[in-house]
């Protein structure tokens, strides 16, 4: 073994109680940071997979995104249009079959066209206002992941049912319809149309399960009046993260809107970064006061050394040598602390895997979402020996300076 | 031929043209509000085999002087020449280096790590040298213990001796490098007049059997007497015995 670090390791063994309480504090610290990390990121993750992977991960909608100026003031340079009165223009995708053509043939994912609008369902003497989506199930079901959410009926059977009808639970529920009820659906068009429930679906999500429902795209064209329409296009993409530029390109390529879900879920993704602040705060924090306790550890051994430091420097070692023991020392606690910090870490996140509950809110949970990563030990264990490393460095510097002159005439 | 042997007969065919230790001029000034003058203008040389004694009255210097000569200490003024090399512009590290292979260093406390063994005491300047394998470091240390009577005691601890044998550790160790010169402060300072004796007679030894350099720094006038030269200090300046 090299001589610093026997050296070293013979001072830490000579404060045996007190560098145990600090390789305690590093290893709390260490191990609360990974379970830490393991439940932020677990629950990010199973944010996003709900929330995110529930919904298209690029839509594609009726819209642009900078509206078009005046042709008066495009062809004749006019600085205000005054009186101009725009033609009624029909809301939709133009050319459906056309767009279909242009991403069918880059586009990394499927995709399919709907046409939604607000709806009222009707049943009983019950009004409950919903979001009607005309889908083609087949290819919509490519895009979602409703079909893993029906309760009861199937999201198929809408194609063998023009007049069928899916709805969320809480829909139903609302209504006091079943399964197999007829409904009436009418539009702000004019449109009524008596639809059977075909299916029944639960997704967590209370706004969907309270307020969707799917028909039929054609016979949502029907209720709202717009036949051979569509105003959505619904992208699932094969890397989510890919979600940006492709409505990027999307968006250059039509014209229209397209809204990547980042962007249509920016103020989460906001809240996310936040919370990963506060957590990696909250992490830096219990590891400075981990940090704290080396520093004491190590001080209290330079004070209690300065005799041996003295003997080093006259039996020829350098400030450097003098530096390095201590910053060891440091580094040694540091390091015992990570590993068992790392082992605490993953034990607490097994204990709060094995906890289970029940809690009804926007978005269900029966057990703590977790995620396991090697790269939360790396953080947690790297900041550890990090924070090590500094608390030991300075009473090591000191140590390093230390005139052996007085020490020697000091202990005479 | 002992462990302490070797080298002997390499350094006693060596000519030596400079001086071993040489001071010139050399001061050293406590900075403060009142300055305080540790040792002043201090001319001296000191040869190869000698076996010189400081003495004076307390305060007098003569411990700042030893650290000042064995480049513990840096001069306010003048310069200290370890065989001719001046050393008051050398790098921190330099000096370092120069302790660790030339000097060897005794205090009137053992100032041995108490968590190491005696031999791994005297190993400690060896494998910071790092000149010899492990075995033979070790070889030599137990060599050089038992050549000053302390075979039996190889692997205890420095609380588990006398304060004699402990002060002989200390010497051990100062030669485990093979160092042409021994700087020892009152190194019999808190022995009792046995272990004194066996601590000069090895002292002695050094420079008699071994053309060893030593300098030590003494309070007993008698010791000093029966080494080869005497520094007398007052008031941080040599003076006449």
């Amino acid at each position: 073994m090299p001589l610093i670090l026997s050296i070293a390791l013979t001072h830490v063994r000579g404060r045996l109680r007190q560098s145990i309480v600090s390789v305690l504090g590093v290893m709390l610290g260490v191990g609360f940071s990974i379970a830490m990390a393991a439940l932020m990121q677990g629950s990010q993750e199973d944010f996003i997979a709900t929330l995110v992977d529930a919904m298209p991960h690029v839509e594609v909608s009726d819209e642009v995104r900078d509206p078009a100026p005046p042709p008066a003031a495009r062809f004749y340079g006019a600085v205000n249009v005054i009186g101009a009165r725009p033609d009624d223009d029909t809301r939709g995708l133009r050319n459906p079959a056309r767009l279909r053509a242009m991403l069918d043939s880059w586009l990394p994912g499927r995709m399919t066209m709907t046409l939604a609008g607000q709806a009222v369902l009707r049943y009983g003497g019950r009004d409950v206002a919903v979001s009607l989506t005309g889908v083609d199930p087949a290819s919509y079901l490519r895009v979602s992941t409703i079909g893993d959410d029906m309760r009861s009926g199937s999201f198929m059977e809408l194609a063998a049912n023009l007049n069928g009808i899916v709805v969320g639970d809480g829909v139903a529920e609302k209504l006091g319809a079943r399964l197999g009820d007829t409904i009436s659906a009418s539009t702000s068009s004019g449109g009524v149309r008596r639809l059977k429930i075909v299916g029944l679906y639960h997704t967590g999500i209370t706004q969907a399960d309270d307020a969707t429902a799917y028909a039929m795209l054609k016979t949502a064209q029907v209720l709202f009046a717009r036949p051979d329409v569509v105003n959505r296009i619904s992208v699932k993409l094969d890397d989510i993260n890919a979600a940006r530029s492709v409505a990027a390109r999307i968006e250059r390529m039509t014209g229209y809107r397209a809204t990547s879900w980042q962007e249509a879920n920016e103020s989460l993704m906001e809240v996310l970064v936040v919370r990963n602040v506060i957590m990696y705060t909250v992490v830096g924090a219990i590891l400075l006061v981990a940090g704290f306790g080396i520093f004491t550890i190590v001080s209290t051994i330079v004070h209690e050394k300065a005799r041996d430091i003295a003997i080093l420097k006259s039996l020829g070692f350098g400030q450097g040598d003098i530096r390095r023991i201590f910053l060891i020392e440091g580094l040694v606690i540091g390091a015992a602390g990570s590993v068992l910090g790392s082992v605490l870490g993953y034990l607490i996140t097994l204990g709060l895997g094995a906890v289970t509950f029940e809690v009804r809110t926007n978005v269900e949970m029966t057990s703590l979402p977790l995620t396991y990563s090697p790269l939360h030990y790396l953080i947690a264990s790297g900041f550890a020996l990090l924070s090590a490393g500094i608390a030991g460095y300075m009473p090591a510097r000191r140590a390093a300076k230390l005139n052996p002159v007085e020490i020697v005439r000091g202990a005479s | 031929m002992t462990v302490v042997a070797e080298g002997e007969a390499k350094a006693a065919t060596e000519p030596g043209p400079a001086p071993l230790i040489e001071a010139r001029r050399l001061t050293r000034v406590l900075p403060g509000t009142v300055p305080v003058t540790l040792v002043r203008d201090i001319d001296l040389s000191i040869q190869a085999g000698e076996f010189v004694a400081i003495t004076g009255p307390s305060g007098s210097g003569k411990s700042s002087l030893l650290y000042l000569l064995g480049l513990l200490d840096l001069p306010t003024s003048g310069e200290v020449l370890i065989e001719g090399e001046p050393t008051h512009l050398l790098s921190e590290r330099r000096r370092a280096a120069i302790r660790l292979s030339t000097l060897g260093f005794v205090f009137q406390f053992h100032f041995l790590l108490p968590e190491f063994t005696i031999t791994d005491n005297v190993m400690i300047p060896m494998r910071k040298l790092g000149r010899l394998p492990a075995r033979q470091m070790r070889e030599r240390a137990r060599g050089l213990l038992a050549d000053l009577g302390l075979g039996d005691h190889l692997e205890k601890r420095p609380d588990q001796l006398s304060g004699g044998q402990r002060q002989r550790v200390a010497v051990a160790r100062a030669l485990a490098n093979e160092p042409p010169a021994i700087l020892a402060d009152e190194p019999t300072g808190s022995l009792d007049s046995r272990s004194s004796e066996q601590v000069f007679e090895i002292l002695r030894a050094l420079v008699d059997d071994h053309r060893k350099t030593v300098i030590a720094v003494t309070h007993d006038l008698d010791m000093a007497a029966r080494m080869d030269r005497r520094l007398h200090l007052v008031d941080g300046m040599l003076a006449d015995p």
